[in-house]
């Protein structure tokens, strides 16, 4: 019975304040061996210890046994054998519906779809199957144990299908979770909390990290909270909030507006499905105004959502409409990339930063400039209690 | 012009046109004479009687089968440095190696008939009368690209010449290719679809419904596997417990076709024609090989060995089976063959150049053909910094100012 519950709940995490300190499992202590990692190795020590802790866990999907096209799944299949650690043929459906069966007989099934852009033909099993099973079956049945894994976002050149960002489509269904992490570091300690959770977790993986984001990772197992937001930069003036590699261009725009005197609050969702509601209020509370930024198409995307719940709770708080600097309504386009994306520039010259009540100005960077910069750049992404270098 | 009459077992030279004083014209044979030449393996099929090995082709079918493909594989190499000087970006898959089944379908049938394929589509849009610099300028994002540069290498389209593209997503392009097969029967065309797929994509669950669908409706639908063993980098044994896909079909018919001759190819694209008309659907597997790796970020020799790609190019290599039997039937001199590539490459070099010259699309186009102009999804755009950030149902127009 405990290995049963062991398996759904090994580490007990300590609920704490949001604000300014980060989640990690009572168990860590500070002198623990930590490792300068970047996004997919440290996503493979997850993975690692996820099938070392759970001997039914499984790892499979399109290519992972020789490590992925990503690398994410290195040394696995070696390691833990081919019966746990295998490929698939090319179908995302089946793959997925796989996943739930496996589930459902009390595994944890880690399934990796190649790109987000490739998740389509499993969302009927992801929204009718995964996210309806315990519902449905009256508790009988559930595949808790389903965790699907997809490199999500813009890369630079990934052109229409290998650049989206779906996860809109997946917080509108009820019964699944959204899982999004913004470095190496909250990748581990995320990864390994939604496969250990139980019910089932869609976890997308900002594939622009991979490589250059680097981050010192604690090398033993542990656990973020889920549902958490985090306040990874304190400020009063208002409140900008976002999630994966989106968070290291509004970090640009905090620098930036720094400079002109407006001070920030930057808060990672983490979690867009269930979403930390309270976290994000007490800021715009404090704040006043708000501004949300994601990579993926404005209209209907995950900042409406967000926009809509805060309005509701904070609107005699708001002194600005919620501002969303995001993608644009178009299909993810080829060689028009750069001005697709939601980049600092946008975010600094949005309403809400430059509202008439402030009086600041910021100088905008001729389009070619900031074309090189977004190419070229080298930003440091400067957490709460890390640095995270961007190569 | 004095042209020199072949017979089938002639051992006459072929007179070049080189009586004329146009220096720059081809050496073309414009012999239309039919020869039979037997195709190296036999056809394997299923459901079905396999079409006779005996092809009917001349001495002109013949020397553009080789002008073609070396264009297409000229065109592919230089693919493949634009992309190492990045100048292609994005996704880059050549078709080097699997030329023969673009010319051998092409020849077998007309413009009518429609041909919709995978991302794989450089040599599938040359053989649809497609023009180099179209294709380059498409490569390298320019407007004057085929898809005015908004699809890049995985998204070439030509309308008047039913060529349906060029789609992304793996086996996404079957069930389409079945709906075009509808129209045509529907609208009485006497026509017919040819649906390519790769190894990989035909695991994926669309193809069969579309399959099924195809059948019972009896549509004009030929599809073609491209088995080139591979799905990316897992061998077909790896991913497919029947890598026989040409009995996949199940309950329809199939013949299994050696992708790497040109003729073969040609005789199968005809026979599947005819069968198609009159029967319904009908699955063709070309067994045939890429040297480049799935794509320009895949070396393609670690799943593979270098003697594997060497061997196969070789002693299975389309072009030089082609070239072979032109020189075996005494239509052109290896000279003459070697003055055609290298001219082929002058064309290649000049389109390069030509689409490098080409401009990038406006700014504006960012927003173009997402929906019908005059339906209400207006985007008004003023500047890339400063545009209507969203049209909803309320209208409300969202600017981001600058100062």
């Amino acid at each position: 019975m405990a290995s049963l519950l062991g398996r759904f709940c090994r580490k007990l995490v300590v609920p704490g304040s949001a604000h300014g300190s980060r989640m990690i499992s009572t168990t860590a202590c500070d002198s623990e061996a930590v490792k300068s990692l970047n996004l997919y190795s440290a996503i493979n020590q997850a993975l690692h210890i996820a099938l070392e802790t759970d001997p039914r866990s499984y790892v499979f999907g399109e290519d992972v046994g020789f490590g992925g096209v990503f690398r994410c799944t290195t040394g696995l299949a070696e390691r833990f054998g081919k019966n746990r650690v295998f490929n698939t043929p090319l179908c995302e459906q089946g793959i997925v519906g796989f996943g739930i069966g496996l589930a459902a007989m009390g595994n944890r099934a880690v399934v990796e779809i190649q790109f987000a852009d490739y998740i389509y033909p499993a969302f009927d099993q992801i929204v009718n199957e995964a996210a309806k099973f315990r519902y449905r079956s009256g508790n009988q049945f559930n595949c808790g144990g389903l965790t699907i894994r997809a490199p999500y976002g813009a890369v630079g050149h990934g052109g229409h299908y290998h650049s989206q960002s779906p996860e809109a489509f997946f917080c509108h269904v009820p019964g699944i979770k959204v899982v999004i992490p913004r470095s190496p570091r909250e990748a581990k300690g995320l990864l390994l909390s939604s496969i250990r959770d139980p019910n089932p977790v869609v976890f997308f993986e900002p594939k622009w990290l991979y490589r250059q984001a680097v981050e010192e990772v604690p090398e033993h197992d542990y656990m973020i909270p889920l549902s958490q937001a985090e306040v990874i930069r304190e400020g009063n003036d208002i409140t900008l909030v976002g999630w994966g590699a989106q968070l290291t261009v509004m970090e640009q725009a905090c620098l930036d507006a720094e400079k002109e005197g407006i001070s920030c609050e930057l808060i990672d969702l983490k979690t867009l499905l269930p979403w930390d509601k309270e976290t994000v209020e007490a800021s715009v509370k404090k704040t006043g105004r708000l501004l949300i930024s994601h990579e993926a198409p404005v209209t209907g995307g995950f900042g409406a959502e967000i926009s809509a719940t805060i309005l509701e709770r904070c609107f005699l708080k708001l002194e600005a409409p919620v501002s969303r600097v995001c993608g644009l309504d178009t299909p993810f386009p080829l060689v028009f990339e750069p001005f697709y994306m939601p980049t600092k520039n946008k975010a600094s010259s949005s309403s809400s930063l430059s509202s008439p009540l402030k009086k600041k100005h910021y100088l905008i960077m001729g389009l070619h400039v900031w074309c090189r910069y977004w190419m070229q750049s080298s930003p440091l992404l400067i957490t709460s209690h890390s640095i995270c270098f961007f190569r | 012009m004095a042209l020199s009459r072949l017979s089938s077992r002639s051992t006459t030279l072929l007179q070049p046109l080189a009586t004329t004083s146009l220096l720059r014209r081809r050496h073309i044979s414009t012999d239309t004479t039919p020869i039979t030449v037997e195709t190296s393996l036999p056809f394997t099929s299923h459901l079905i009687s396999p079409p006779s090995r005996a092809v009917e082709t001349s001495s002109q079918e013949l020397l553009s089968f080789f002008r073609d493909m070396a264009l297409m594989r000229r065109m592919e190499i230089a693919a493949d440095s634009l992309y190492k000087a990045k100048l292609i970006r994005g996704f880059c898959h050549l078709y080097d190696g699997q030329e023969a089944v673009a010319i051998g379908m092409e020849a077998a049938i007309t413009k009518r008939d429609a041909i919709i394929t995978s991302y794989r589509d450089h040599c599938t849009f040359l053989g649809r009368g497609g023009g180099l610099f179209e294709a380059f300028s498409e490569l390298m994002g320019r407007t004057t690209g085929c898809s005015k540069g908004k699809g890049g290498s995985m998204h070439f389209y030509k309308k008047d010449a039913s060529f349906y593209g060029g789609h992304g997503i793996v086996g996404a392009q079957v069930p389409l290719g079945c709906g075009l097969a509808f129209a045509q029967k529907y609208s009485k065309e006497e026509a017919v679809t040819f649906t390519l797929y790769g190894d990989g994509a035909a695991n994926q669950g669309q193809l069969f419904e579309a399959l099924n669908i195809a059948a019972l409706w009896d549509l004009p639908a030929v599809l073609v596997c491209e088995n080139n063993h591979y799905g990316m980098g897992t061998a077909e044994w790896r991913s497919a417990k029947s890598p026989a896909y040409f009995k996949r079909g199940d309950y329809v018919p199939g013949l299994k076709v050696d992708g790497m001759d040109a003729l073969a190819v040609k005789q199968a694209c005809k026979f599947a024609k005819e069968h198609a008309l009159k029967n319904g659907p009908i699955i063709l597997e070309m067994d045939t090989y890429r040297y480049h790796g799935h794509s320009m970020s895949d070396p393609g020799s670690t799943y593979r060995t270098r003697d594997e790609i060497s061997g196969v190019r070789q002693v299975r290599d389309p072009i030089d089976r082609v070239r072979k039997l032109i020189i075996a039937h005494d239509i052109a001199t290896e000279k003459e063959l070697k003055d055609m590539e290298k001219e082929v490459r002058k064309e290649v070099d000049a389109a390069v150049a030509q689409a490098k010259e080409s401009p990038i699309p406006e700014p504006s186009e960012l927003f173009s053909n997402i929906y019908v102009k005059g339906f209400g999804a207006e985007v008004n755009f003023i500047s890339p910094l400063e545009t209507t950030l969203s049209f909803g149902a309320d209208r409300k127009e969202l600017r981001a100012t600058l100062p």
